[in-house]
């Protein structure tokens, strides 16, 4: 199947499509940044009581 | 997908765009939201990594718009009669009444659990009672059942504060609390001036607001009843934790003039009203705008200075 453009549906939703793909990409970006910020301010170490038993 | 899947049903002229549905998520609200989220979570006391705290705020926007989307959905019967909401997505035929409910409730359940992840479960389980407040009980009973829909309904937008708070506390204190108290003792008189020159359009759609069952007199009274105790409230929290002189200097100009516009819409008779198109109503309306945003102003302010010194009483 080519990528061709085959119908003006494509045309009409472009700004549609691009807003969602553009949320989408936000959204990893923020997730990304989350898990970053998360990792290094000690979000996700195991209490030490627990790393004991 | 080939072309051939694509059906006469499928293709709309006037079909959505992305802007469309993003004014189901009631842009301007979700201001407000974003706004005293920040507060409530930059005046407590606990330091916030920065990509979390921003994190929590569009979390929590993103819930507050999901709400809307969501009383869009419903509303949408008496959207279509009233001159201020006829232009939404739904009435303006853009965006199907399906469409509302499915995006709402998808950013629901995203924006909640995300807030669970970024801040704390406690943030998110306070994000899903809001949500829940302002869809359920809100628009789904209280808004066409009672003319204090505005009085219970307006918890449902004074809760982000408590909830940005949360998100950086993991716990509740009075303060966010006092927040809570700004907005909810704030939105029945906005929205009752509101009413006021707004006349027909909640005769029409059968909600029943103070203008229609107890009368114009009565919603006049109440705007002055409600600024009265508002004001009591808006002073007396510059002597909580939240306040200091700045939020104090504010508190007291604004809310001699908010007490001044409620004396004047108490004064007015319907034909005095009617001369100047509401005029005090609607200078009243637009004040009350600027009211709630200095006063989370200020208080941003003080907890902005703390740690310099300089802000709160200290």
């Amino acid at each position: 199947m080519s990528l061709r453009k085959e119908h003006e549906i494509h045309e009409r939703r472009y700004s549609r499509n691009l807003g969602v793909g553009l949320t989408l990409a936000a959204f990893i970006v923020i997730v990304f940044g989350l898990t970053v910020a998360k990792v290094t301010s000690g979000g996700f170490e195991v209490p030490r009581a627990e790393v004991q038993n | 997908m080939s072309d051939a899947s694509i059906n006469a049903s499928t293709i709309r002229e006037d079909e959505a765009q992305f802007g469309d549905y993003f004014a189901l998520l009631k842009p301007r609200v979700m201001s407000l939201v974003v706004f005293t989220a920040l507060v409530g979570l930059v005046a407590a006391p606990v330091s916030v990594n920065p990509v979390i705290a921003f994190c929590a705020i569009l979390f929590i926007a993103i819930g507050g718009g999901a709400s809307g989307a969501l009383n869009m959905w419903w509303d949408a019967d008496i959207d279509r009669v009233m001159k201020r909401t006829k232009g939404r997505p739904i009435p303006a035929g853009k965006v199907t009444e399906g469409e509302a409910l499915s995006l709402g409730m998808a950013l629901s359940g995203l924006a909640v659990i995300m807030l669970a992840l970024a801040a704390n479960v406690f943030a998110g389980l306070f994000l899903a009672f809001t949500i829940f407040f302002y869809v359920v009980i809100y628009t789904m009973w209280l808004k066409r059942s009672t003319p204090h829909n505005i009085v219970i309904g307006g918890a449902a937008g004074a809760f982000p504060p408590v909830i940005g708070w949360i998100a950086a506390t993991g716990s509740m204190t009075l303060e966010p609390w006092l927040m809570f108290a700004l907005t909810f003792m704030w939105t029945p008189p906005h929205f009752w001036a509101l009413a006021l020159f707004m006349r027909s359009d909640y005769d029409d759609a059968g909600v029943p607001m103070l203008t229609v069952t107890h009368g114009r007199r009565a919603t006049r009274v109440h705007i002055l009843v409600y600024t009265v105790l508002l004001a009591i409230l808006a002073v007396g929290t510059a002597f909580s934790g939240i306040g200091g002189p700045i939020y104090l200097a504010v508190a007291l100009v604004m809310n001699a003039l908010f007490l001044l516009g409620a004396w004047k819409i108490l004064r007015r008779n319907e034909d005095d009203s009617e001369v100047d198109d509401f005029k005090a109503e609607r200078s009243f309306f637009k004040l009350s705008l600027l009211y709630l945003f200095l006063h989370f102003g200020a208080i941003l302010v003080e907890a902005v200075l703390k740690p310099y010194g300089l802000g709160g009483w200290s």
